[in-house]
């Protein structure tokens, strides 16, 4: 991926209105269970359904774990959603978004015959808008624009070269 | 890509014109005011979100949690006698910590088999109640020797564990209590024997737990009410249903008035299956010679006083059809669906629904009871009904309690207390749904701050209470338990803390919380109940003389 690339304006407008839509997202979904005191991804680990099923169950037999399974959801999504709207280290909060999104998809694939307590909002086959949000992410990876609008225009001019070659930002 | 605008959307060069500075700057930061706008937006909506949710001028609950009686560091050790070891004897010896090693090793198998079976876990976890078997009595053989194993497995472990001493047994109960080696007795006997045997621990100086009901014909109930209270030793009635969380916040509740006037409230029992209805298995290794009949056939007083009940009001039909001297391996297993032996519905699982509603709303007896019902499902040659409904009125608390039971369908129905303002379901979890016609709560429903479509209050075991209006989401998990079954990792089990609670009354010389008056109170129910199907016409309590009697009181 060469980091000069060239958009037109209005490819590099829909661009950087997909990242602040998709930060929005992530930042509001971290907000509010910060902000709710009760809030425990508890019984959508045990609502698991699939192959992974048992992993996110055996996750919420330990309360140390469930702690930090909880602090890890809520914050990560929070900072992710900060990063992408101010593109800040977008590239690394984009890789961070679409690991969890994996991680929600495989919790509760959209399956032919699986049934969730919790009812979606829609109607899925396989594709579900964590999915799709997922390939969003992927698109933002390929076609960067934080280095143009965002934080990570300064940012490249700051961090050493080696950091660069990572391709992190 | 296009080419166009090349100077505008590319990454700066480190070598670009002065001008250009402030350009990058509006480049860069172009975005930032989105996250003031986020904040706002979080502000406004947080803002919303507690002013909606303010009830707490209508609707405080505390944030208590259910009260147990603790156990005391250095206790003494209580040396327990064990009468009755069938499914209920069983059951009360594992939750006092003693559990039959091939109970243990299935237990073990189905973790194994299923890593989310934790039942193993958990009852190794299970606190040690400081207690020694010492003495067990079934009539029984194959029982008789199921306890000795039961009694003396101490670790908690398999049939290849490691045992401890194992108990005596005896085979007929005054030898058992006459041990002097036995502190306190279990009674899990058939219903015909609760009462006498309880009475005949009382008078050797045993402290007394006996499953429910209290008894079985109603002179033995005076009786044995007298001799607890004579005796004074420590006794408690297996409602393990006392030491249910919600049931304490259910009485706070009812208790601030928070549902308004409570006139009706419906209770149930709905099973479906053989197990549910009594039909128990047949045990390998039963027959004349293995079991006591004699012994089984019941306390000759006791056989008297419910013969000469029978008779007096013409109920001949309800007694047998065997003969009582007859060896009969269903009559032996499967007693409860004999008159004979058992108490019927109402002494079997009314008496928990009733116990509950005593515990939450303290009603006492109630003024009269009417019933119907019948055998309409299981026709196997029972006489006791396996539909039963009972209508229990309480005119001084302008009251009606309504049983209804069905041994052929599951469908639950709930133990509902019906008020003006709100309605409260209880079960594991406590739901309270706001009447659309309520009084108290006319102007939240009003402002659209309480919505009476759905249950706005939950009460979940080992979670935060609240007065604010629960999330959806909560609420879904919440109605179907899930919350309640994991939260916090430890559950314990009401039968393990209602042992426990008398076993540290015994200590620490208190009174349990299902004592001889509550146990007293529950049998008289039962059988003013039981005497409405028989007889088919209501019964009402005599307050003043505490008796059942026939025809209205003024």
């Amino acid at each position: 991926m060469k980091t000069s690339q060239i958009y037109t304006k209005a490819q590099l407008t829909w661009l950087v209105i997909l990242r602040v839509f998709i930060g929005w997202h992530f930042a509001y979904e971290g907000l509010v269970k910060i902000l709710s005191p009760k809030w425990t991804s508890l019984p959508y680990l045990l609502d698991s359904q699939g192959p992974a099923a048992s992993f996110f169950i055996k996750l919420t037999q330990d309360a140390a774990m469930m702690d930090m399974v909880n602090m890890m959801n809520k914050w990560c999504l929070l900072l992710i959603g900060l990063a992408l709207i101010a593109g800040c280290l977008s590239r690394i909060a984009s890789v961070g978004g679409i690991m969890l999104l994996i991680m929600y998809t495989l919790s509760h694939p959209s399956f032919v015959g699986t049934t969730y307590l919790m009812p979606f909002e829609g109607s899925y086959l396989w594709i579900d808008k964590n999915l799709v949000e997922c390939a969003a992410l992927a698109v933002l990876c390929t076609f960067p624009t934080s280095h143009v609008i965002g934080l990570d225009r300064y940012l490249k001019k700051i961090v050493p070269e080696s950091f660069c070659k990572y391709k992190l930002i | 890509m296009a080419t166009e605008d090349k100077d505008t959307n590319q990454a700066p060069d480190s070598g670009q014109p002065e001008s250009k500075g402030r350009r990058d700057a509006i480049k860069a930061l172009a975005t930032v005011p989105v996250l003031g706008a986020l904040a706002y937006g979080v502000y406004k909506k947080q803002k919303e979100v507690t002013r909606g949710r303010d009830i707490s001028d209508v609707f405080q609950v505390s944030k208590d949690e259910a009260k147990y009686l603790e156990p005391k560091p250095g206790g003494e050790l209580i040396r327990i006698g064990i009468i009755g070891f069938g499914i209920r004897g069983k059951q009360l010896l594992r939750a006092a910590g003693f559990a039959e090693p091939s109970w243990i090793d299935t237990m073990m198998e189905a973790a194994k088999t299923n890593k989310n079976d934790t039942r193993y876990q958990q009852y190794k976890e299970q606190d040690n109640l400081n207690i020694e078997i010492t003495a067990v009595c079934d009539i029984f053989d194959v029982y008789g020797n199921d306890a000795i194993l039961a009694g003396s497995n101490v670790n908690r472990e398999g049939l290849n564990g490691t045992f401890g001493k194992a108990p005596k047994r005896y085979r007929h109960y005054k030898e058992l209590l006459a041990a002097n080696d036995v502190d306190a007795v279990i009674i899990a006997a058939p219903d015909h024997w609760h009462s006498t045997m309880a009475m005949d621990a009382a008078k050797a100086g045993k402290h007394v737990y006996v499953e429910k009901p209290l008894s079985w014909t109603v002179p033995e109930t005076y009786m044995v009410r007298q001799v607890i209270k004579e005796t004074g030793v420590v006794f408690q009635l297996g409602h393990q249903g006392r030491q249910t969380d919600c049931y304490q916040k259910a009485e706070e509740i009812i208790g601030k008035g928070l549902l308004g006037d409570v006139n009706l409230i419906e209770v149930c029992t709905n099973r479906n299956s053989p197990n549910g209805a009594w039909v128990y298995d047949i045990i390998e290794g039963s027959n004349p010679t293995t079991i006591d009949w004699k012994q089984f056939e019941g306390d000759p007083e006791r056989i008297k006083e419910y013969m000469d009940y029978m008779t007096k009001y013409g109920l001949e039909r309800y007694v047998g059809p065997d003969e009582r001297s007859k060896f009969s391996l269903e009559r032996f297993f499967r007693w409860r669906c004999w008159w004979d032996y058992s108490t019927g519905l109402s002494g079997d699982l009314l008496t928990h629904e009733y116990d509950a509603v005593n515990q939450i709303m303290h009603v006492g007896i109630p003024h009269s009871a009417t019933s119907s019902g019948g055998v309409y499902f299981f026709k196997d040659g029972r006489t006791v009904p396996d539909v039963l409904q009972t209508t229990f009125e309480f005119p001084d608390k302008d009251m009606t309690m309504l049983y209804s039971a069905t041994l052929a369908s599951s469908r639950g129905r709930g133990k509902v207390f019906m008020g003006h303002d709100a309605s409260m379901e209880v079960s594991n979890i406590l739901q309270i749904t706001v009447d659309k016609n309520s009084t108290r709560y006319a102007d939240k429903i009003g402002q659209g701050i309480i919505h009476t479509d759905a249950p706005f209050y939950n009460y979940v075991p080992g979670q935060d209470s609240s007065d604010s209006v629960t999330s959806p989401t909560e609420l879904y998990f919440a109605q179907r338990g899930l919350l309640y079954t994991y939260v916090n990792g430890k559950r314990y089990d009401t039968t393990h803390l209602h042992i426990r609670e008398w076993l540290e009354c015994i200590r620490q010389k208190k009174t349990p919380s299902c004592n001889i008056d509550q146990a007293f109170e529950e049998a008289m129910t039962a059988h003013m109940g039981t005497r409405a199907f028989l007889e088919g016409r209501t019964m009402y309590w005599d307050k003043d003389k505490e008796e059942i009697v026939r025809g209205e009181i003024v």
